[in-house]
């Protein structure tokens, strides 16, 4: 065994605990914000899992999008939200765990029997390393394209959707109701959203 | 002695100033393994670059320290050696032997990890910095977005030291740190996408070679002129510099996400913001500037000279050049920078946000269709 293969498995061997364990421990922690941060954690070792197959676009995309986008989204969901109050117990807290923790073990064992069942090509396909980027980008602007352009349309629906949710409690309230002082800031905060209402 | 010296000095220049191919030819030469050279030649580069980092930090903090002094009529540092240089050491030592403090109802665990999390990325990013045609630790092929990618971890640390530290400024400095930092690195990665688009690859020794076809001509900030403001704009916003400190807001959030920290953890963060500048002017020159290029192509100089370009002399002569034009570029933009903290009044949150997304991100997506409508247009000019 060589150094670089050497290498190469002890890297795996703690990437994949980090993995597996790092998941686990999303699942079955309590604490919300330790949760989040240990899915950071589990997205990195991800990226490095990449890194081992050569992959350094997909690694790094991985990064940027998972750990640096979404994770630190849920993160601000959280601290945004989050009361540092007990969560209120629920009824048959315990039936429950236990009925997700029998889905959870029968989808481990499906994954387990296609992993067995399947005859994967070893070794497989040779990575192409970092002529990797310009291939993606051929196959995204190719025959990948009518995907990929839906994929943004549905993130824009999304995008949209958001921000109409976020900005429609200060268009909703009642003008009339309120007295002048309060009516003419509120006027002038919604002045990008209303039609412009001043005489002219 | 001397002819050992020779043979390495002539092994390196034959390379191109390869020095890891004539590191691993002179221990092979005395009877090593190349794969014992191999790993003894890995650790190397990395320690040059962290100690350069490192190095680039102290002076950093001193320029800091003289320039305010100076744009505020004062003398600044003078008692350290000479004009004050030591002052940054003796900083740094007084950081090392402060009292390390872990408020009593913070979450020790993540208070220690946050300004971890804040450094490492940026240290990593070190590694596709070139101060010369070989003289970088790894010219990998995804090159700058290895960089932007990096980048996007800081928030993460960010938000934890926020919320690890159990305070309010805290909590608001690491939110507003995180959002600042998310909303300011897609103008720059699109900054980015265009000189990428330009050059036709990501990796910064191609970045940097494709500028230099004809001296300071040729430099992206030519090209790319409203490019250069947005990344600029955006490196300074993702470093929290002046105009755009709000995490740390002193009148506001006393010292936002930092409130807590004291000793080593803190400097850890002083040191994570200086490494970064320095990182992000390093950038900014190898992206806009013509990184090590001189502004003149010294092959043109040699050719006058009447000298040969290959000649071991010129070469050695044209690498230490390209260092100290990389240096001299880099600290050009940290002296901007410095004077920007003194000449520019702090924008407020909901400008900042304007700023990013109302502003530059329009902008900067104009920018990169400009560019590949020129791209097409001349290809010539602007790399086909």
């Amino acid at each position: 065994m060589t150094i670089a293969t050497s290498t190469e498995l002890i890297c795996f061997l703690i990437l994949s605990s980090i993995i597996v364990g790092g998941g686990i421990g999303v699942v079955l922690i309590e604490n919300i914000v330790y949760s989040a941060f240990l899915l950071g954690g589990v997205f990195m070792s991800v990226a490095g899992l990449y890194l081992l197959l050569n992959a350094s676009f997909v690694a790094a995309a991985q990064v940027l999008v998972y750990v640096g986008a979404i994770n630190v989204l849920i993160l601000f969901a959280i601290m945004l939200v989050n009361k540092r109050e007990p969560l209120k117990p629920i009824k048959g807290l315990k039936v429950r765990k236990f009925f997700s923790g029998c889905v959870c073990a029968g989808l481990l064992a499906l994954l387990f029997r296609v992993d067995i069942t399947t005859k994967w090509s070893t070794p497989g396909p040779q990575a192409i390393g970092e002529i990797a980027t310009e291939r993606i980008g051929e196959h995204l602007f190719t025959d990948y394209l009518l995907p990929f352009e839906l994929a943004s349309v549905l993130l824009l629906m999304a995008m949209i959707g958001a921000i109409v949710l976020a900005r429609r409690d200060t268009r909703s309230i009642q003008l009339e109701e309120i007295d002048p002082v309060r009516e003419n800031v509120i006027k002038s905060s919604n002045s990008n959203v209303l039609i412009d209402q001043s005489p002219d | 002695m001397i002819t050992t010296l020779n043979i390495v000095f002539v092994a390196v220049v034959n390379t191109g100033l390869d020095l890891e191919i004539s590191f691993n030819h002179f221990l092979e030469g005395i009877g090593l393994p190349s794969s014992i050279a191999h790993l003894l030649w890995l650790p190397l580069p990395m320690l040059l670059v962290l100690s350069a980092a490192l190095i680039g930090v102290l002076v950093t903090v001193w320029l800091e320290r003289k320039i305010s002094a100076a744009a505020q009529q004062r003398i600044g540092p003078e008692y350290a050696g000479a004009l004050g240089i030591l002052q940054p050491m003796a900083d740094g030592l007084k950081l090392l032997v402060k009292e390390d403090i872990i408020p009593q109802k913070a979450d020790s665990l993540l208070f220690t990890l946050g300004p971890v999390l804040v450094l490492i990325p940026v240290i990593l990013s070190w590694l596709i910095v070139p101060f010369g045609q070989n003289l970088l630790i790894s010219n990998v092929g995804i090159g700058i977005f290895l960089w932007i990618a990096l980048s996007s971890i800081q928030p993460i640390g960010l938000l934890m030291s926020g919320y690890a530290s159990n305070n309010k400024y805290s909590l608001l400095g690491g939110l507003r740190a995180a959002a600042q930092s998310i909303s300011y690195e897609i103008p720059l990665a699109l900054a980015v996408l265009a000189v990428v688009m330009m050059s036709n690859s990501l990796s910064t020794i191609d970045i940097v070679n494709q500028q230099n076809t004809a001296g300071f001509l040729s430099w992206n900030i030519f090209r790319q002129p409203i490019g250069f403001l947005i990344f600029w704009i955006c490196a300074l916003a993702e470093c929290e510099r002046l105009p755009f400190d709000l995490p740390e807001a002193e009148e506001e959030l006393v010292a936002g996400y930092q409130t807590e920290y004291a000793g080593m953890k803190f400097a850890l963060f002083y040191l994570g913001s200086y490494i970064n500048l320095v990182l992000s002017s390093l950038l900014v020159s190898v992206l806009y500037l013509g990184g090590w290029g001189f502004p003149i192509p010294i092959e043109l100089i040699a050719n006058i000279l009447g000298q040969s370009a290959n000649d071991p002399i010129i070469q050695i002569i044209t690498g230490s050049i390209g260092i100290m034009m990389t240096v001299f570029k880099t600290y050009l933009l940290v002296f901007l920078a410095i004077l920007l903290r003194w000449t520019t009044p702090r924008v407020r949150i909901d400008q900042l946000l304007d700023l990013g997304w109302k502003f530059l991100l329009p902008i900067s997506l104009v920018n990169l269709l400009f560019t590949a409508a020129l791209k097409l247009a001349f290809p010539v000019a602007f790399g086909g």
